[in-house]
């Protein structure tokens, strides 16, 4: 193919230490995944701009589809694609890749468990002015509840790019969750990202708090605050929230007999419930879920939404207050 | 391109296998007391041209990259698929007695998880055109000429996901991508007119960009005639439009809407095996 000789391969950064939306590395990412692996083909449903995948497309536009604004269609013909041979990834916005498309992401690609990449970026309350009806707080849910389906969460850049990586080399159905607004970097030098297992920063005596996403830095800022306070507090970044790695969800409540749960997402069915539902049966330690309560978001500028929402670095630090009172 | 070329189309031998998927049909929806028989039989003409007639594919290597795909999108005719799948040397013809049993890989709609020769799981309507299409750009991409095959019911393009994927088809101008609609019509309701019109049906295939071919679904020598002009077709998709029978070759099944997801009781499967020259 063509393209080969005239897509330099790309120059882009790991991305670690970065300030860069999730989108942003993910973007990059698969460009340079695409210079690397003629396998690699991406979709889009008219939000190339947005969700990042236009880097691809400008530069391999023979192996980019826009499906228009289709998305039932553009999950199908993904499935197509994956029977092919092709690692297609699949883009739009996190709510209508999961909620227009679901029953054919169920039906298709995880009954036949085919090796599509469904990478929806805008994903929660960070969405901000578009409001509600842009805002995923569900997708989690919808994603986990289906046999044989990966789940990714990453909070930066730099572990985005590692995540984009590990689904191309993964045989089978991935849906990673990524963000629009830019989120400081958080993870060190030395992370390596691995389907199934979680990092832990340290792991605290009185509380371990576990967190994906754009909540993963806030509940580094929050162990800092309950330090002062005498309050040892461990982190852990539990992106894999399917496969949950639980070998260190036990080793964490076991240690502090305390959890905390952050998540950019419904308290329903997300982050929070998998942990829950893995500890209810093996160590049923106090759970509190730090996430959207049951409601939708609405409009307004992202770091004004959070605080609204609670999902802030001071609501954890409240959260865990509460709960040792209550352990 | 040229092993189709070469091949001529003996139509009575393609009629009498059509005889035979009819009977394994029956027999085997007998047996299992559950299952669509209406819409098995209807699409029985189709599927033998393709399977014994024009596409390339090896029984012995499921998954020769080379291989003509088919996509069942009316996942419910599944024993449609099966009985070619037995007769083409695919599984073990015994296996057609267990079907919908537990632990027997022909589910109640195909899985390709389970089964050896399904390229893709089906069943839920409107979803088999998209992926049909996907293999076709992975397949345009490769440059490997092989063609998929896609059967629609008539009551499924009520989906709106089946027209998202006319559109893109038309966009991408797929002529390695053939389309059927076994237009028996009858849905589970109804009658297709009664339940949800779908008419004019070429008008709208035309309008999404594909080139059309109306036919008689149960002429063996239209169906083939349909099938190579398809293949010869360049610059668009082309769907067949086949007129057809829910039900055809048992006079009592005939355009009977009860039997959609009915299976024949025992003398019901008398009639029927003595009508097909059993
Ligand atoms: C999405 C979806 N909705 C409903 C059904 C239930 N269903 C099974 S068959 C059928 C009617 C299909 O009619 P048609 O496409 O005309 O098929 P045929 O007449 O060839 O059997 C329905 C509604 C389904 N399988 N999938
Ligand atoms: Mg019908």
């Amino acid at each position: 193919m063509g393209s080969r000789e005239e897509a330099k391969p790309q120059t882009t950064t790991d991305f670690c230490g970065q300030h860069v939306a999730t989108r942003d590395a993910y973007g990059a990412t698969l460009a340079e995944l695409g210079a690397e692996n003629e396998k690699i083909v991406v979709l889009d449903a008219d939000l190339s701009g947005s969700t990042k995948t236009a880097k691809f497309a400008k530069l391999f536009p023979e192996r980019f589809f826009n499906m228009g604004i289709a998305e039932q269609d553009m999950v199908g013909t993904a499935a197509g694609l994956s029977l092919t041979g092709k690692i297609p990834f699949a883009s739009t916005f996190a709510v209508f890749e999961t909620g227009r498309a679901w029953e054919q992401i169920r039906q298709t690609i995880c009954y036949s468990h085919l090796n599509v990449k469904l990478c929806a970026s805008h994903s929660g309350l960070t969405v901000g002015e578009d409001g509600a009806s842009h805002q995923a707080l569900e997708d989690i849910a919808l994603m986990r509840v289906l046999p044989g389906m990966t789940v990714i969460v990453p909070s930066d850049g730099y572990e985005t790019r590692q995540v984009v990586q590990a689904a191309a080399a993964f045989d089978g159905p991935v849906y990673v969750r990524l963000g629009r607004a830019k989120v400081p970097a958080c993870l060190p030098q030395e992370y390596r990202f691995q389907i199934g297992k979680g990092y832990a920063f340290n792991i605290g005596k009185d509380v371990n708090i576990i967190a994906i996403g754009i909540m993963l830095p806030m509940a580094l800022k929050a162990k800092e605050m309950l330090a002062a306070d005498g309050i040892d507090a461990g982190v852990i970044n539990m992106a894999s929230v399917k496969p949950l790695d639980k070998e260190l969800v036990l080793k964490a409540a076991q240690a502090s007999k305390f959890i905390v749960t952050c998540e950019e997402h419904s308290v329903l069915s997300g982050l929070g419930s998998a942990v829950a539902e893995y500890l209810s049966e093996t160590c049923p330690v106090l759970i509190k879920k730090i996430g959207v309560q049951d409601t939708f978001g609405c409009s307004g500028p992202a770091d004004e939404l959070l605080k609204l929402f609670g999902l802030t670095p001071e609501a954890i630090v409240e959260t865990v207050k509460a709960g040792a009172a209550q352990k | 391109m040229a092993a189709a070329a070469e091949k001529t189309a003996d139509i009575a031998q393609l009629k009498e296998q059509a005889r035979r998927l009819r009977v394994k049909i029956v027999k085997m929806l007998a047996e299992s007391g559950s299952g669509h028989t209406g819409g098995s039989l209807s699409a029985a003409d189709m599927v033998t041209a393709l399977y014994f007639y024009k596409m390339r594919h090896r029984a012995d290597d499921p998954k020769w990259p080379e291989r003509d795909r088919f996509i069942l999108s009316k996942g419910h005719a599944a024993p449609v698929l099966y009985a070619a799948l037995a007769l083409a040397g695919y599984i073990d013809r015994s296996l057609l007695g267990n079907l919908r049993k537990i632990g027997c890989p022909l589910q109640g709609h195909p899985s390709s998880k389970q089964l050896e020769g399904v390229e893709v799981s089906t069943g839920s309507l409107g979803q088999g055109l998209s992926i049909a299409n996907g293999i076709a750009l992975g397949l345009r991409l490769d440059r490997t000429p092989a063609r998929v095959y896609c059967l629609m019911g008539d009551g499924e393009t009520q989906e709106g996901q089946i027209w998202e994927a006319a559109m893109s088809a038309g966009h991408y101008r797929l002529d390695n991508l053939c389309a059927l609609v076994d237009l028996n019509s009858l849905q589970i309701d109804g009658r297709c007119e009664d339940v949800m019109r779908i008419d004019p049906v070429a008008a709208k295939w035309q309008a999404f960009g594909w080139h059309t071919i109306e036919i008689d679904g149960h002429d063996m020598q239209e169906i083939v005639a349909a099938l190579d002009a398809a293949e010869a077709y360049q610059g668009k998709p082309t769907v067949i439009l086949a007129r057809t029978i829910k039900g055809k070759g048992v006079s009592i099944f005939e355009d009977k809407v009860e039997f959609h997801g009915v299976t024949p009781n025992k003398d019901e499967l008398a009639i029927a095996l003595q009508e097909l020259g059993e």
